[in-house]
């Protein structure tokens, strides 16, 4: 702690060149932040994702529908707890711009096969009475300010409705929410009967099922089970856990992995020369400074060890900033492109500081080394 | 003063190299930049060139009103029908109107490259699609027999998935569909998935509504005359839209989120490298200091002081431009790209075009310029006593 001043000094002797090379640590420990942790928020999902929850969606693509009696079968595949059922609804409210996520879901089952979701029970009997009834989930409805006792007329860009009438009337009964944060409360749920009755085709079909399973070790085996009971029929299907079917969906997107990978090491390479570079510069430019400390009676390795200090305050600091900077931007960023309610994940916080010390030891190493060892007598003559 | 300017400058730059390690510090880190967003610009522009090469201006697409793509729009048969009779649509060699009814489906296929399940778009066309899309040119096999379950699949899609060549069977709703061509259409959107005839494909399906009618017109003047009739048309509920605007629209939809990112990461990385850049220069002026106050002490003028430094940050910050656009060519021209959701996926070759090129040699100058002002300004103020005492 004694050495802080000495440490400081070092660093304060060329302002102009510790603030830059500050602010290219910032910059570059921010960008980290932004994109390891969107990466890295992306994996925690989908390491969240239940693989006691399967999903069956036609084999040909999710966009062909499949008969509701289907359902029945499934439930006597042995292991298969229960079996719940939805469907895309597609809409939007007063503009099409403003999209709404809503679900078409048969309430009671649903309940079963999501426990991670808490509705209270007298909002399951409403929807249950309730033909029109919606739940709507927590984010949805602070995004759009809707709240229980709402009308709300909804358009749908895909369906229809048997009556020629534009809009969908949903009558708000309640509300869901998710404790664990593991199921994104950003839907408006439906009834699928009062939403099969009304829509002009299509009817008697599900874009999707979820299975509740209890042996999360047999759910290749029940879902095996469950696609041969459908082999070869018009509507064959296919079955994965939660957290394959989510893995396969990021893996369909690109390989975003290698594009984020790329750029972090790029940014980090470029980085590893402006702070080593400056290092360089600072004890080059010291040397006979350096030598006066060796005659004061500090050792070699305290010579070396305040040059390593000066780079690992200096990177530090700068990575605190940076990773606050992305801390700071990456809650309304995961907004904007739908995933509402995450934050920086905190390994990559972690992960950054340890980033911030290698670097810094990295940058630091060979001015270090010189300093310790540099002798009085040649550094003093300036030799 | 031209003179004065030029000998500064040249004596300045021969002394770049005793300052390599500081000199590489603004290189490196423009090269960094350019490298980086040339890569991301080239992804974008390349995608958005694969959307808008399906789009023709003489083409008109026509969805139910307010739909906002394919996706979300159907047209009944009699709707179909009406839109073709309209007036301004050219005709075939054997007088019907140059138009198809488009019915389109998703396949979910295997990606060669990682194995990944991906969407493919699988587009029910008329027969007479050729009058309306002369770019597709069957390249080998035959095309679809209407009535058979058959298939054909564009270039690029054979390139990037499974089991799609000919003879290959790929299964679709009702059952197995084989493989019987290979079509290009000028490496556009369509290429990346199958086209089959309409009618098979919606009896396949137990549809009977199309998504999209597209017209080919007499001219590209006609647009209007086909506009106000199918719009005034009160049996009709129907939006109108040249394929040019149809095709623009949804490659900024595609782009979004790449824009999105390219603009964080461009504005992230631009500020590092003007602080290196900064760092750079300073350190320039700083190790010139004796030299700068020498000259100025002997009646050299501020102008030629600043014009060297400014030199210096414009050519190190270029030899950064060639380096990062170099590393971005030879990393990423040429490659091919396929993004997808379940619906469909689109592959492209991503292109690093002579336009990128100068854009990220402008970008590498800017960031010299700025990167170097400040520090050359300083250099113009050097009190010249103080800098001729300083060790």
């Amino acid at each position: 702690m004694k050495y802080l001043p000495l440490i400081w000094a070092g660093l304060w002797r060329k302002r102009v060149r510790t603030v830059l090379t500050l602010l290219c640590v910032v910059v570059a420990f921010a960008l980290f932040g932004l994109l390891h942790g969107f990466t890295a928020a992306i994996d925690g999902i989908v390491e969240q994702m239940s693989d006691t929850r399967l999903r069956t969606m036609s084999r040909v693509n999710i966009t062909q529908p499949l008969p509701l009696a289907h359902r029945a079968r499934m439930q006597t595949v042995p292991g298969v707890d229960e079996v719940s059922y939805y469907n895309f609804f597609a809409g939007y409210y007063q503009d099409r711009s403003n999209s709404v996520q809503v679900g078409a879901i048969d309430v009671a089952s649903f309940n079963v096969v999501y426990p991670d979701i808490q509705m209270e029970p007298k909002y399951v009997d409403a929807m249950l009475h309730t033909r029109n009834g919606a739940l709507v989930g927590e984010d949805l409805a602070a995004e759009q300010g809707w709240k229980i006792g709402d009308r709300i007329p909804l358009g749908s860009a895909v369906w229809t409705r048997k009556d020629g009438a534009e809009a969908w009337d949903f009558e708000i009964v309640g509300s869901y929410r998710s404790p664990s944060g593991k199921v994104p409360t950003s839907e408006l749920w439906i009834n699928y009967d009062y939403f099969d009755e009304a829509r002009a085709a299509a009817n008697g079909t599900v874009t999707l099922y979820f299975l509740k399973i209890h042996d999360s070790s047999r759910s290749a085996e029940i879902a095996e089970q469950v696609d041969a009971l459908f082999a070869n029929s018009t509507s064959e299907t296919q079955t994965q856990s939660e957290k394959d079917w989510l893995r396969a969906q990021i893996a369909q997107i690109g390989d975003i992995g290698f594009f984020v990978n790329a750029i972090i090491a790029a940014v980090m390479f470029a980085l590893l020369f402006v702070t080593g570079n400056t290092m360089v510069q600072s004890v080059r430019e010291r040397i006979p400074e350096l030598a006066v400390l060796k005659t004061y009676g500090f050792g070699n390795t305290a010579v070396m060890g305040l040059v390593l200090a000066e780079s690992v305050v200096l990177c530090s600091v700068a990575a605190a900033l940076g990773i606050g900077i992305a801390a700071v931007l990456t809650p309304p960023i995961f907004r904007e492109i739908g995933a509402g309610g995450l934050n920086l994940p905190l390994p990559v916080v972690i992960m950054g500081f340890a980033l911030a010390v290698a670097f810094a030891v990295a940058s630091a190493a060979l001015p270090a080394l010189r300093a310790q060892r540099l002798s009085i007598v040649d550094a003093l003559a300036g030799r | 003063m031209l003179k004065q300017i030029a000998s500064v400058t040249t004596m300045n730059l021969r002394s770049v190299p005793q300052r390599l390690g500081s000199s590489s510090v603004i290189v490196v880190g423009i090269a960094g930049v350019v490298a980086v967003l040339l890569s991301l610009f080239a992804l974008t522009r390349s995608l958005s060139g694969a959307v808008l090469a399906t789009g023709s201006p003489d083409r008109v697409i026509v969805l139910r009103a307010g739909a906002t793509g394919e996706f979300s729009s159907t047209l009944l048969v009699d709707a179909v029908a009406t839109i073709k009779d309209a007036p301004g649509i050219a005709r075939t060699d054997d007088g019907k109107p140059a138009a198809t009814a488009d019915f389109v489906a998703a396949v979910n296929l295997l990606r060669k490259e990682d194995g990944a399940r991906a969407g493919l778009a699988v587009r029910g066309v008329d027969p007479s699609v050729m009058a309306v899309r002369p770019e597709i040119k069957i390249v080998s096999g035959r095309s679809f027999t209407p009535g058979l379950r058959e298939l054909i699949v564009g270039r690029s899609a054979l390139g990037e998935f499974q089991n799609v060549a000919i003879g290959d069977e790929v299964l679709l709703r009702d059952g197995r569909w084989t493989v019987v061509g290979v079509f290009e259409s000028g490496a556009d959107a369509n290429e990346s998935g199958f086209m089959t005839d309409s009618a098979t494909l919606l009896s396949a399906y137990q549809r009977t509504a199309v998504n999209s009618v597209t017209v080919r017109l007499t001219s590209p003047d006609a647009y209007e005359t086909l506009k106000t009739a199918l719009t005034t048309n009160p049996t009709l509920s129907v939006s109108v839209e040249r394929e040019t605007d149809f095709y623009r629209r949804q490659s900024q939809e595609a782009n979004q989120i790449f824009g999105l990112v390219g603009i964080a990461v461009g504005v992230f990385m631009g500020l590092g490298a003007i602080f290196a850049a900064l760092n750079t220069m300073y350190s320039a002026v700083s190790a010139r200091a004796r030299e700068i106050a020498t000259l100025r002490a002997i009646g050299f003028g501020a102008t030629g002081v600043i014009a060297s430094v400014l030199v210096e940050a414009l050519i190190l910050a270029l030899i950064g431009a060639v380096v990062g656009a170099a590393i971005s060519w030879l990393l990423f021209n040429g490659n091919t790209v396929n993004l997808g959701d379940s619906t469909g996926s689109i592959v492209f070759k991503m292109q690093v075009t002579p336009a990128l090129l100068l854009l990220g040699v402008l970008l590498a100058c800017s960031v010299g310029l700025i990167g170097g002002l400040l520090p050359a300004l300083r250099a113009a103020r050097l009190p010249v006593a103080t800098a001729l005492r300083a060790v």
